[in-house]
């Protein structure tokens, strides 16, 4: 009779029935992949914003033109370089972060240390870099609501070195709200992420995933971090490369 | 005594206050959702007094509401401030995170067989940035401009400009503070929701074995998940329009004479960053109260829910499409009319998932066993409401008909019935349903009964004329009637839905006496007192931390064997297993389990036998 009773009362141990996660993955993980998600969503609706604005002008700041400097280097001359520069030390940043993951499920601390550091000083000098961009653009005159202007000065004059077609007031000043806005809500994520590296590494320092047997937690911020980086990719396409 | 013996000693503010158990944070959302819309219903009648009678004096106002009331008579300004913070309470507060804060959390660990939330942590911040931000919008009642004005939409550029309106100053940046914080709050929300039902399901809850309930809350979390980091894209354009002098959405604006600087902007974005969170914001309303009640209507028939699948399908289908139709909002707005026709018909279609969802609950009641608790009436009062306002969502989704309702009262009644009615008629059948869970105590009966009949009647006295308000083209947010012609002769349907509204209103004294009065004195509740099938009444009536005592329950059937030809009572709760239930078994029971149903099989060809 108990055997009937086992085989009627069988319950089902597939990944969806229940009792295991049917992704064999921790909660916080799962979190963290719906709470990216959710961000897509917010980088894309400032980005689909953008290219409506875009598409409704017939003319457009040129990046080539905007984007000459390299600071402390040249001010004008190398269209382009400084961002190139930036995005690659970004993307530096996320193959550190991969390392670092990568050592923390072998367990190696010392590593996870090392790599995490790297991870930091990564995102920093993406930060640094970034604000010398903003500095740069702000001493020409563009900022939140103003674009460069001289008074006296017809604005297709003070504004002619940054277009190649026609040149347009409305144009200037909407790229202008736009770049400091989603580049700054871009470099605000970057920033939350370095806090949470320094944060991942002094857990690591402590010993804290040491006792715990495992560096899932790296593995979570890393996860954010290459977020950060693949929404830079389309920031930098839009603003730089389109 | 001995259950809380494993548990570690806690304190009152570890208790009480930030509590991390699903169950005292459920109870928290839900009070602090109650005074809201007390608050919100205050507010309404206070703008229903100037409809009804715009040209008589209320002096106790003034006692009250000092220079917002001067001589009795509410001011204009003030009136759109009533109607603004009426509807962000309303919607936010108390239909987003009064339904889904309450119900996810009392009910997803519950049903699935959980012992709390995959992050009480998470989940008590929740919470209290919910708390804040109610407490923030409050504020806005106390600073000298008033709270914001521009209506829940808040469009630009009332809202945009500071200097617009006496709303659009100080109350509009409080306006935004808190729909931020309450963002905040939704997220975290979200994220627990989604992650507990994917993770934390107990052994043989399989998809297809949760309660309607936590299928309804569980898409209601994702569609909250995408939509709200939309609207906080809008909101951060909006605050630097506000703050730094940017154009996202201000052009060619003179105010008082002055020509503003801002260029190149487009108030159409906003309204199209705003709908693609406030469409799916009314399925954020209206999903948990269609699982609340496809619960009750099916607990209540003694009948299983009829379409199950379809149920779970259609609430899918629902979900895909409200994000497909903001549009519809825009029809008037200068939006390509082309792109009006794709939204119009993407809106038609969701006519067909809720027709199902409607000829469903029918098909369900049809022929039940019937038992009229005050949450089965309110179960079926959310039917009517989703009846009777789901069809004028026809007209006014359509875009040639909405070109005429557009912004009349049509519109009001419309999401009124069916967004507000309908939700809180589901956000009440679920309090009366689940208060046993919560506080151990039943309610009463009586008072549940007045309190569904008056409310029932009234809504529809208040909402029903609106209707043909708006066909006569009265425009909604208008502050007093008398000051047109054409509207003249709707002032005594205002006084009369005034008085209907002012009713509704103290009928509502009548739930929150029982609420608070059964809350310590109701009669003492068994365990299963609706002798339902799903998980939470299995556990003790006694809260405790981690739900059950021993181990966790194991699910061997769907949470809807009510009234199962051959078994001796007319319910078999989830946890029973099928070698307990052999005359009852169909082969349907035993799908993927072929060595089962061949026992059933044998067994009854045992039974027959000695019959023959």
């Amino acid at each position: 009779m108990s055997t009937t009773v086992t085989e009627l009362d069988k319950v089902k141990t597939g990944r969806w029935n229940g009792g295991r996660s049917p992704f064999n993955v921790e909660y916080g993980k799962i979190m963290m992949w719906f709470f990216l998600t959710s961000d897509a969503f917010t980088f894309s609706a400032f980005l689909i914003y953008y290219g409506s604005q875009r598409f409704a002008h017939m003319t457009w700041p040129d990046p080539d033109k905007l984007f000459q400097s390299i600071p402390f280097v040249a001010d004008y001359g190398y269209p382009l370089v400084f961002v190139g520069i930036m995005t690659f030390i970004l993307i530096m940043s996320s193959v550190t972060m991969v390392l670092a993951v990568e050592a923390g499920h072998r367990m190696a601390k010392k590593e996870v240390v090392g790599w995490m550091i790297a991870t930091i000083i990564g995102g920093l000098m993406f930060i640094g870099c970034q604000a010398l961009e903003w500095t740069h653009l702000n001493h020409a005159g563009f900022w939140w609501g103003s674009i460069p202007s001289q008074e006296g000065v017809s604005p297709e004059v003070t504004l002619a070195p940054y277009f190649s077609k026609e040149i347009s007031e409305v144009s200037a000043l909407q790229f202008a709200n736009l770049f400091f806005t989603i580049t700054g809500f871009h470099g605000f994520h970057v920033s939350i992420g370095i806090l949470l590296n320094i944060i991942v590494l002094g857990m690591t320092l402590a010993n804290v995933f040491e006792r715990r047997g495992s560096y899932l937690m790296v593995e979570k911020v890393g996860l954010y971090w290459h977020f950060v980086d693949l929404v830079w990719v389309f920031v930098f396409t839009f603003f730089y490369l389109v | 005594m001995e259950a809380h013996a494993h548990s570690e000693p806690q304190s009152f503010i570890t208790k009480y206050v930030f509590s991390q158990d699903h169950k005292m944070i459920a109870k928290q959302f839900l009070i602090t959702a109650i005074i809201m819309a007390f608050f919100a219903l205050l507010l309404s009648i206070l703008f229903r007094l100037q409809l009804g009678w715009p040209d008589k004096s209320f002096p106790i106002l003034e006692v009250f509401l000092g220079k917002w009331a001067e001589g009795g008579r509410i001011r204009p300004e003030f009136y759109l401030a009533l109607v603004t913070i009426h509807g962000t309470i309303m919607v936010f507060f108390v239909l987003t995170a009064g339904l889904s804060g309450t119900f996810s959390n009392l009910l997803i660990p519950l049903q699935i067989g959980a012992r709390d939330m995959a992050s009480p942590f998470l989940n008590m911040l929740s919470y209290w940035f919910f708390f804040s931000s109610c407490v923030v919008l409050m504020i806005s009642f106390f600073v000298e401009s008033g709270p914001a004005s521009a209506g829940w939409t808040v469009y630009p550029p009332l809202s945009a400009i500071p200097k617009a309106i006496p709303g659009s100053g100080a109350g509009m940046t409080i306006w935004l503070i808190s729909v931020i914080l309450f963002v905040i709050s939704s997220l975290m929300g979200s994220l627990n929701y989604i992650s507990t039902v994917l993770n934390l399901r107990t052994k043989g809850m399989d998809l297809w074995r949760m309660p309607l309930t936590v299928w309804g809350l569980f898409l209601t979390a994702v569609v909250g998940l995408l939509s709200f980091p939309v609207l906080v894209a809008g909101l951060v354009l909006l605050i630097f329009d506000r703050s730094f002098g940017t154009s996202f959405y201000l052009a060619d604006l003179v105010i008082q004479g002055q020509i503003l600087p801002n260029e190149g902007g487009s108030v159409i974005l906003w309204e199209h960053l705003f709908w693609f969170l406030g469409h799916p914001e009314v399925y954020i309303a209206i999903l948990p109260a269609f699982g609340i009640v496809s619960e009750v209507i099916s607990t209540n028939a003694r009948k299983p829910i009829f379409g199950y699948h379809a149920m779970v399908y259609s609430l899918i289908a629902i979900l895909t499409l409200s994000f497909l139709v903001w549009g519809h909002h825009m029809f008037v707005s200068g939006m390509n009319p082309f792109l009006g026709s794709v939204f119009m018909m993407t809106t038609l279609i969701i006519a067909v998932p809720s027709a199902i969802k409607v000829f469903n609950y029918l098909a369900t009641l049809w022929r039940g066993n019937l038992r009229f608790t005050p949450a089965m009436l309110f179960a079926i009062g959310f039917v009517s409401f989703l009846i009777s306002g789901g069809l004028t969502g026809l007209y006014v989704g359509n875009a040639p008909i909405d070109i005429h309702l557009h912004d009349t009262y049509f519109v009001v009644a419309h999401f009124h019935l069916v967004m507000g009615c309908a939700a809180i008629f589901g956000m009440l059948a679920g309090t009366y349903h689940w208060f046993p869970k919560l506080f151990g105590r039943m309610m009463d009966e009586k008072l549940g009964y007045l309190h569904f009949w008056i409310t029932f009647v009234c809504a529809y006295f208040v909402f029903f004329p609106m209707h043909f308000m708006g066909i006569d083209g009265v425009p909604r947010r208008y502050y007093a009637f008398t000051e047109f012609r054409f509207m003249d002769h709707w002032l005594p349907v205002n006084i009369f839905i005034s008085w209907s509204a002012i009713i509704a209103g103290i009928a509502q004294l009548a739930f929150l006496w029982n609420f608070i009065h059964s809350m310590f004195y109701g009669k003492k509740t068994v365990q299963n007192p609706w002798r339902a099938n799903s998980l939470e009444w299995t556990t003790p009536v006694e809260h405790l931390h981690g739900n059950w005592p021993g181990e966790l329950p194991t699910v061997h059937r769907w949470p809807y064997d009510y009234s199962k030809p051959g078994h001796e009572e007319d319910f078999i709760p989830q946890t029973t297993p099928f070698s307990v239930t052999m005359t009852s078994n169909i082969a349907r029971d035993f799908e993927g389990n072929p060595q089962g149903a061949r026992m059933q099989e044998e067994w009854e060809r045992k039974q027959e036998a000695p019959l023959k």
